[in-house]
């Protein structure tokens, strides 16, 4: 007995001492192996009587787990060892910047993002998204509005004209969206809802007027919407884009050649330093204009006055986007300044929804 | 339009503050645009009193005034001649802003003498041009009274915008009728008594029209005056003139630029001894003379102006400007006033072709009240034998007032149709009264009548205007637009999804959108295909912007350039927008186009630890090509791309993408380098041009084939080929892919070689196949199978061989 447990101490306490791996191989061969001095015991139960084999045989059967055991513990602990060196020899510098990526690079220009966020609302609230050309005759663009040849606005000093044709006649650049008013209704029985948003073009350039910029144009058409409709349409629209629970909003009577009766609409506001806070103080600011279609307009179109009525409006989506968004500068929409651009566009997840909010 | 609120007061009767008046103005679409208070700038100036004024002792041409303010006697240096002792004058303390030297003064010593403020002349108080001396009051007003209340400089002035509608506003007394219609006050009574002549006429007039062109000038009246004294307006007439920034000239004058803003009627006077024979409106005629108008410019009347006339020719455009030859002087003794109704739309046209703005030409275009034309002339006329004397001739009148406006059938309910507003009928009735409208009927079903005053007014939906702008816009209730579907159904073209989703995905791949001008310099289009004489504005704000762009990279260019020029070099900027092929509206399509610069490549730009980005090349625009069509809805996998960009790309480092032979979908590709030298640019430079619109509509929203999956696991076998260096890849992809089509599922080029033992004229292209196997697991001689129909078919088509 006293064999194996002088030889259980000695390979413990070889085990106990191997320094990697490559050793503690060495020792289970030396012990466990064919030739090992384990297996060698093993092999002279054979010569044993049985008693002693009784005996003799579980304790070497003892001896074998055990150091088979403590071999795997041994190599084990080696190999925590060998990582938590490894591990602290891996070290990085993880402040190291990494690049943006794209997502984060790249920015909606305002005007695209408010359109988004107007054509959400009106959505909402069952119009669709109407188009027309920019370069546009002057019946849709004049005539058809009730705006004769004698208009002020009719003039080279206002509009942008193009050669005059063989035919005598000369497109314009639109001055206002309210052409597209035209060719929904020349081409579609009421009732009609939409919106039409877009470029529009006038000879000014100056701190407050860019010779294009872009309007949006809304109309409804049936046989009983009056301005009390138009004015609430308004006022939920405001409450929406400008994301404030409630709206200070005047109408004043003005005048349009295409709208009768017409208004200017003037919203509340507070200056705060350089920024304008809608829904909160006295002062008031123009935002669009509007008003019942001309009946002379809807007879333009083939409609009759005494069944069909309707409202129309139109605002600037660029005033808009400065208003919410508070660009100081209309000017600078156009500039393609890299700086600008990145400072006032939006991220390319931030799509206008009723769902997630129009700004987030 | 401006006005003095003393001036309004002249025809309403109110008690209402300024404020209130102004608030009831803008709320009745007469919107104010400015009040100012004289007597706010001029509040630091009062009455002095010189007790004396000695010559100063360093100086020949000052004095040293000893001068009573009223509350204390303080010393002032003068250089004005006229400083006296005993003299009233006008004074600034030390601290006074002066406007008319912008000078805040200050105690100073003048030629080592104090001096503690300022007497002042009307130029330095910016009253007047006069600078010859100091003011000199006659006034028994005390030292210390404010200036401003003795000069009758405290009148408020008062400018609103009028709208093209309202000619009836360009007069004092239409304002004071729309605020008494709006309760704001009592209107006073504007008739105006005639004045009998006592002799006839030596000056005759006629209307010389046919009956075709009658309508251009349908009554001319006209009345001679003979023995007035021309000579300055009176002081109160001056004052008003003056304040609403309108330059006295003389009394004649006067009289009648002050009756165009009080009554809204323009008249001209003429020296009736400068006047040859018959005084006549007509056209212009190709013989007549040139002729010199009041504004110092010569003028040739065309055959479409109408204009006033006697035997010598024409001395003015009627409605628009008078001539000069004929104009009164500070000579003239005898008068003749014009007083004509003249077309409006002639007469915008005329003042549009001789471009001359002028105040009668303003309110004849905008149409005066016909039915004033003869009250008007007695009105002048009264004027006139006030200020100046005279004796008055019988007038003399040509032609008839047009007739007014028709009678409307009015039902009252449309001012509820159209505005939801519910107003009695009494009140609706009342308004157009006070209005000066003519109202018959009862109840509900009126007959309306409009006052010459408003010629704007034409049909019910008029009536329903008037009615709610003076009731009160605030009236109109807030009423819920009717809802058409529980839930809001889209909206969005398929178009317009396709520019919004292309948008997004530029966008998404890191680039910033711009908006860019739709016009560019003619120079820049036709380097890009347009330019065309259809294209180009007549009318540019400058050349820089006169060509309808025919493609969006122009603009993008140069936008590049720019911020490259501040110092950002590497950016990538898109634009979704539209471009012109031609003025119709079918030529206008919609193109998402984008460039990169210097480094910006999908994963970034720049120099970085992990490496620096590399320049941007034709790879990265075809991918932002393939990125935008894709998310647009496009069949990327199907499009067809080659080598055949338009001119403005490098002939060797472009492509186009189609779907089709005729169909394109994009371009893109390196730019060429002699389009980008003639924009000024410099690179690198990478671009792109997508047209959404031009992918075929999905044919269904349809869910699409079914996924199917295998448990079967995938096998990958490699193969090079040597090909000629002008076989492109994508042929050689297309036709391993299509040597199997049940097996093959993808083919991915990863390897591009030349040089080494290949062949000169030899490249080396290497792919992997992946192939999926459905039943059951490939056998070896299966998949070897495949692999001999990949080598015969991309040999086939490509004339390539395996590499060994």
């Amino acid at each position: 007995m006293s064999e194996i447990e002088t030889l259980e101490a000695e390979l413990i306490g070889a085990i106990d001492g191997a320094a990697d791996e490559a050793a503690l191989e060495q020792l289970r061969i030396a012990a466990l192996g064919k030739k090992g001095s384990i297996s060698a015991l093993m092999k002279s139960l054979g010569g044993m009587s049985p008693d002693e084999r009784k005996v003799m045989g579980p304790a070497l059967n003892g001896l074998k787990t055990r150091i088979t055991e403590a071999i795997g513990a041994r190599k084990s602990h080696l190999a925590e060892i060998a990582l938590d060196a490894r591990l602290a020899s891996e070290f990085v510098d993880v402040t190291l910047p990494t690049r943006d990526g794209p997502l984060r690079e790249g920015r909606i220009h305002p005007i695209s993002q408010v359109t988004e966020e107007i054509e959400a609302i009106f959505a909402d609230m069952g119009f669709s998204v109407a188009e027309g050309p920019d370069i546009e005759d002057e019946h849709h663009n004049f005539d058809a509005l009730n705006i004769p040849e004698s208009h002020p606005a009719r003039q080279m000093m206002d509009t942008f004209y193009m050669p005059e044709r063989a035919d005598g006649k000369r497109m314009v650049l639109r001055t206002h969206t309210s052409p597209v008013q035209i060719r929904k209704m020349e081409n579609t029985e009421p009732p009609i809802r939409i919106i039409a948003p877009g470029r529009v073009y006038r000879c000014d350039y100056d701190q407050t007027h860019t010779p294009m910029f872009h309007q949006v144009e809304g109309l409804v058409i049936d046989k009983q919407t009056h301005m009390g409709q138009l004015k609430w349409t308004l006022e939920e629209f405001c409450k929406a884009f400008f994301e404030v629970s409630e709206v200070k909003m005047r109408f004043r009577p003005s005048h349009f050649p295409f709208t009768e009766p017409s208004a200017e609409v003037d919203i509340g506001h507070a200056r705060v330093g350089n920024q304008i806070k809608i829904g909160e103080g006295d002062e008031w600011l123009e935002i669009l204009g509007c008003g019942m279609v001309h009946p002379q307009v809807l007879r333009n179109v083939g409609y009759d006055p005494e069944i069909y009525q309707g409202y129309a409006f139109g605002m600037g989506i660029d005033r808009l986007a400065m208003l919410k968004y508070g660009m100081p500068d209309l000017r600078a929409f156009f500039n393609s300044d890299l700086r600008w651009l990145k400072h006032y566009g939006f991220s390319v997840l931030d799509v206008p929804s009723l769902v997630g909010g129009l700004s987030s | 339009m401006k006005f003095t609120l003393s001036w309004l007061k002249d025809y309403l009767e109110t008690d209402a503050s300024l404020e209130q008046i102004s608030e009831t103005l803008t709320m009745i679409g007469l919107e104010v645009e400015a009040i100012t208070d004289p007597a706010a700038a001029l509040s630091d100036f009062t009455v002095a009193e010189v007790i004396s004024a000695e010559p100063h002792p360093d100086a020949d041409k000052l004095k040293i005034c000893l001068v009573n303010t009223g509350t204390e006697q303080v010393q002032v240096i003068c250089g004005a001649p006229n400083a006296r002792t005993g003299m009233k004058g006008v004074f600034a303390p030390a601290g006074a802003y002066v406007p008319g030297i912008d000078l805040t003064l200050k105690k100073a010593k003048i030629r080592g003498v104090e001096s503690n403020g300022m007497l002042c002349s009307e130029r330095e108080l910016e009253i007047s041009d006069e600078h010859s001396g100091i003011i000199d009051l006659d006034t028994d007003a005390p030292a210390g009274t404010p200036y401003a209340q003795i000069s009758g400089l405290d009148d408020p002035v008062i400018e609103i915008a009028i709208t093209p509608n309202r000619p009836d506003c360009l007069g004092v007394y239409g304002i004071a009728r729309d605020l008494a219609a709006a309760d704001l006050g009592t209107l006073k009574d504007g008739a105006v008594p005639a004045i009998a002549g006592t002799f006839d006429s030596p000056i005759a007039i006629d209307l010389k029209f046919d009956d075709a062109d009658a309508e251009a000038c349908p009554v001319f009246a006209g009345r001679y005056l003979r023995g007035v004294k021309n000579g300055p307006s009176p002081v109160w007439m001056q004052q008003r003139l003056k304040a609403i920034g309108l330059r006295p000239i003389n009394a004649l004058v006067d009289i009648t630029n002050y009756l165009t803003f009080d009554r809204g009627r323009p008249l001209h006077v003429y020296d009736a001894d400068k006047i040859t024979g018959v005084i006549h409106a007509r056209l212009g005629r190709d013989t007549d003379p040139e002729f010199t108008a009041l504004d110092g410019k010569s003028y040739q009347p065309d055959t479409e102006a109408c204009v006033i006339a006697d035997d010598s020719g024409p001395p003015g455009f009627g409605g628009i400007i008078g001539g000069e030859a004929s104009g009164s002087s500070e000579d003239t003794v005898n008068v003749l006033i014009e007083s004509a109704y003249f077309d409006p739309v002639r007469t915008a046209l005329t003042g549009r072709r001789f471009g001359i703005e002028s105040d009668a030409r303003y309110r004849f275009e905008r149409g005066i009240d016909p039915d004033f034309v003869l009250p008007g002339l007695e009105l002048a006329t009264k004027l006139v034998m006030e200020i100046c004397g005279g004796e008055p001739a019988h007038n003399v009148v040509a032609g008839t007032p047009p007739e007014a406006n028709t009678m409307i059938d009015f039902d009252t309910s449309e001012v509820q149709r159209l505005t939801g507003a519910a107003l009695d009928d009494v009140e609706t009735r009342f308004i157009l009264k006070k209005l000066g409208f003519w109202v018959t009927g009862r109840g509900s079903n009126l007959k309306v009548a409009a006052p010459g005053w408003r010629p704007d007014i034409h049909e019910s939906a008029c009536l329903v205007e008037e009615v709610i702008r003076i009731a009160g816009m605030d009236r109109m209730p807030c009423e819920p637009l009717s809802r058409l579907h529980a839930v809001a159904e889209p909206v969005l073209t398929g178009q317009q999804r396709r520019a919004r989703r292309a948008r997004r995905a530029l966008a998404g791949r890191g680039m910033v959108e711009a908006v860019t001008w739709s016009f560019i310099p003619r120079a820049h289009a036709r380097l890009f295909g347009g330019g065309g004489d259809d294209l180009e504005v007549v009318n540019p704000i400058s050349s820089e912007m006169s060509s309808m762009r025919p493609s969006l990279l122009p603009g993008l260019l140069t936008a590049a350039q720019r911020n490259a020029d501040r110092g950002f070099a590497d950016l990538a900027l898109f634009e979704v927008g539209q471009i012109y092929h031609g003025e119709r509206p079918e030529d206008q399509i919609i193109a998402a186009s984008g460039v990169r610069r210097g480094s910006a490549g999908l994963a970034g730009s720049g120099r970085h630890w992990s490496g620096a980005a590399p320049d941007v090349d034709v790879f990265d625009a075809r991918a932002d090509a393939l990125g935008a069509l894709a998310a647009a809805g496009a069949p990327a996998d199907n499009l067809q791309i080659s080598p055949e960009a338009p001119g403005w790309y490098h002939p060797g480092r472009s492509g186009v993408m189609r779907l089709g032979p005729k169909n394109t979908l994009a371009h893109f590709g390196e730019l060429h380098p002699r389009a980008l030298a003639a924009l000024g640019v410099t690179g690198p430079l990478v671009a792109f041009e997508v047209f959404p619109d031009a992918i075929p509509a999905k044919r269904s929203k349809g869910k699409g084939a079914p996924l199917d999956l295998h448990d079967l696991q995938t096998v990958r076998r490699d193969f090079a080929f040597v090909v000629a260096e002008d076989v492109r890849a994508g042929e050689l992809i297309r036709a391993a892919r299509t040597a199997d089509r049940e097996l093959i599922t993808d083919v991915r080029l990863f390897d591009v070689f030349t040089g080494g033992s290949l062949a000169e004229g030899q490249k080396s292209l290497a792919i992997e196949v992946t192939l999926q196997p459905r039943l059951r697991t490939l056998t070896d001689s299966e998949i070897d199978a495949v692999a001999a129909k990949v080598v015969k078919q991309v040999t086939k088509v490509t004339g390539g061989t395996l590499r060994g």
